[in-house]
């Protein structure tokens, strides 16, 4: 009896120096707020980079995330947890204070996107195969919802005999929980409305067909109020105004598109990211050398803007002062500056071989750069132009600041 | 929206895809392409390395990087079975109307579209570590 107390004893006085270790060891660590951090993907080899953006520096990288080929980022409310998207359909939750996966799913065989809730309690994911949205619990990554799309009825059949649903792209979340999409093959523009969810209501799904032939992607306004949905195989763009959804969807720009001077498109530009500064929206032209100014109360084009090849991204700075653009291959190794105001020419920069992605400091004072084919991010003082820090990242593609935490439709 | 002119677009796109199908029939026998699809060792190495890298990261893109498919079709060999390779040759050259595929030919030379085309169909690019 004696000795079995001595022996808890002993064991309890081990634990509690066990304890004070480990206190000892996480008090040294350097507490880290996760405000200006932010995740590069680094395309080639299934990893992202964990970064700062303050002090411009690398903090980590962590692997195992899969075919990350287009793969873009969500954040959680709090800033922690980056929802990667992946291109074979893997879902990874990275915890950026540890440095580490939370938790991974494989979700889908081919997906493209995704887009976290208002309440930032669901994150929805667009998949190519199958087709659909399927929507998941941001904690546990549990399924929540599985939204089917559109079968195509003239479609052979899949090879394990189901039938062949339309692709999804454009996903974005709106106000009030929901989440509007686009299908690709069918022609369509869903709404799946979960502001219900907290009261025990069913999902409820919102369809409008007809909307143009093959939207390819699509963006929400800043202020959640536009979903408009660009249109490969027509000419004009789809407009939702969810302030009155009541009027459906209707065709704006019917000029914006391949037109008659059609030259070869080798990659379709990107509509998120859309620089909307003051009346007016600066979009990438498909297929011109140009980039359109649009007037957003009439959405009728104002100007167009002579640029250096096809536009991919047309980014505004977050003071919406100047444009930054970069171009589709063959002329993605350079960058055009563009003043919102006069719509002159600031700026051409040549950082290097497949400019694909940027993102600006919150605030605005720099932007990040990824040049895939020299393996580097660099950095940019916004208003010199100037080149202030290069950084080696290994086939870096997007770069997904927290900041994105707290953006409508990100 | 009232889909007031879905009828004609759907006539031509058919009408297209008649003539896409009968352009790759006509290909298949037309001896001066496709008299033999091995290419003569006139592409340098450090070109393959470049064509290869165009494919995974370019053609990429749409096709997804280990050619699984995106929104353009998957490019694996199961996927090409019935294509032939002056026909892919053909393809990546002209581009396919009515889809989101471009012509390359400003960018790539037949001789190395058709590399490209045997690649793919041998399923070769994917295994690339390039």
């Amino acid at each position: 009896m004696k000795k079995a107390f001595l022996h808890i004893t002993s064991a309890l006085i081990l634990g509690s120096a066990l304890t004070a270790c480990v206190n000892t060891v996480e008090q040294n660590t350097p507490l880290r707020s996760t405000g200006d951090m932010g995740v590069i993907i680094e395309r080639a080899t299934g990893q992202v980079q964990i970064v700062n953006h303050t002090n411009k520096t690398v903090l980590s990288e962590v692997d195992g995330l899969g075919d990350l080929s287009h793969a873009s980022i969500v954040y959680s409310r709090d800033q922690r947890y980056a929802y990667v998207f992946g291109r074979d359909g893997g879902l990874t939750k990275i915890d950026i204070l540890k440095d580490k996966i939370d938790n991974r799913v494989i979700q889908s065989g081919n997906s493209i996107g995704g887009a976290i809730s208002q309440d930032g309690k669901l994150v929805a994911v667009s998949n190519y195969t199958p087709g659909g949205v399927k929507v998941f619990d941001s904690e546990t990554l549990e399924t929540v919802a599985v939204i089917d799309s559109t079968i195509l009825k003239g479609k052979p059949l899949n090879k394990d005999g189901s039938q062949v649903r339309s692709k999804v792209v454009g996903l974005v979340d709106a106000p009030n929980n929901r989440f509007i999409f686009s299908l690709f093959d069918s022609h369509e523009i869903w709404v799946a409305d979960f502001s219900g969810r907290e009261a025990g209501e069913e999902m409820k799904l919102t369809k409008f067909t007809d909307i143009g032939y093959f939207p390819y992607d699509a963006l929400i306004s800043p202020d959640g109020r536009y979903y408009i949905a660009g249109l490969f195989g027509e000419d004009g763009m789809a407009l939702l105004d969810l302030w009155h959804i009541e009027k459906g969807v209707t065709r704006i720009l019917s000029d914006y598109g391949k037109g008659d001077k059609k030259l070869p498109v080798y990659k379709m530009p990107h509509l998120e990211g859309w620089a909307m500064a003051g009346d007016y929206a600066f979009m990438p032209a498909v297929g011109q050398h140009k980039v359109l100014v649009v007037n957003t109360k009439t959405w009728q084009q104002v100007a167009e803007i002579p640029a250096h090849s096809q536009p991919i991204f047309v980014m505004a700075q977050p003071d919406n002062r100047q444009i930054w653009v970069n171009f589709a291959y063959p002329d993605n190794n350079t960058i055009q500056v563009f003043n919102t105001e006069t719509f002159e020419l600031v700026n051409t920069l040549t950082p290097g071989p497949a400019v694909l992605h940027m993102e600006f400091t919150p605030r605005g004072e720099h932007v990040w750069m990824s040049v895939r084919d020299s393996n580097e991010i660099h950095v940019y003082d916004t208003k010199t132009q100037a080149l202030i820090k290069t950084m080696p990242s290994k086939s870096p593609s997007g770069i997904f600041f927290t900041n994105r935490a707290h953006q409508i439709g990100l | 929206m009232k889909p007031t002119s879905s009828k004609p677009i759907r006539k031509i796109l058919s009408l297209v895809a008649i003539a896409s199908v009968a352009m790759s029939q006509l290909l298949m026998v037309l001896p001066s392409v496709a008299k033999d699809t091995k290419v003569d060792d006139s592409l340098s190495e450090d070109r393959k390395q470049a064509l290869t890298h165009i494919v995974k990261q370019d053609c990429g893109s749409c096709h997804g990087m280990t050619l699984k498919g995106g929104l353009g079709p998957a490019l694996l060999p199961e996927n090409l079975e019935g294509k032939t390779v002056p026909f892919l040759q053909y393809t990546i050259l002209h581009g396919r109307t009515s889809t989101a595929m471009p012509p390359w030919k400003s960018l790539l030379t037949e001789k190395e579209a058709l590399w490209i085309a045997e690649q793919l169909k041998e399923g070769k690019v994917a295994e690339s570590q390039h």
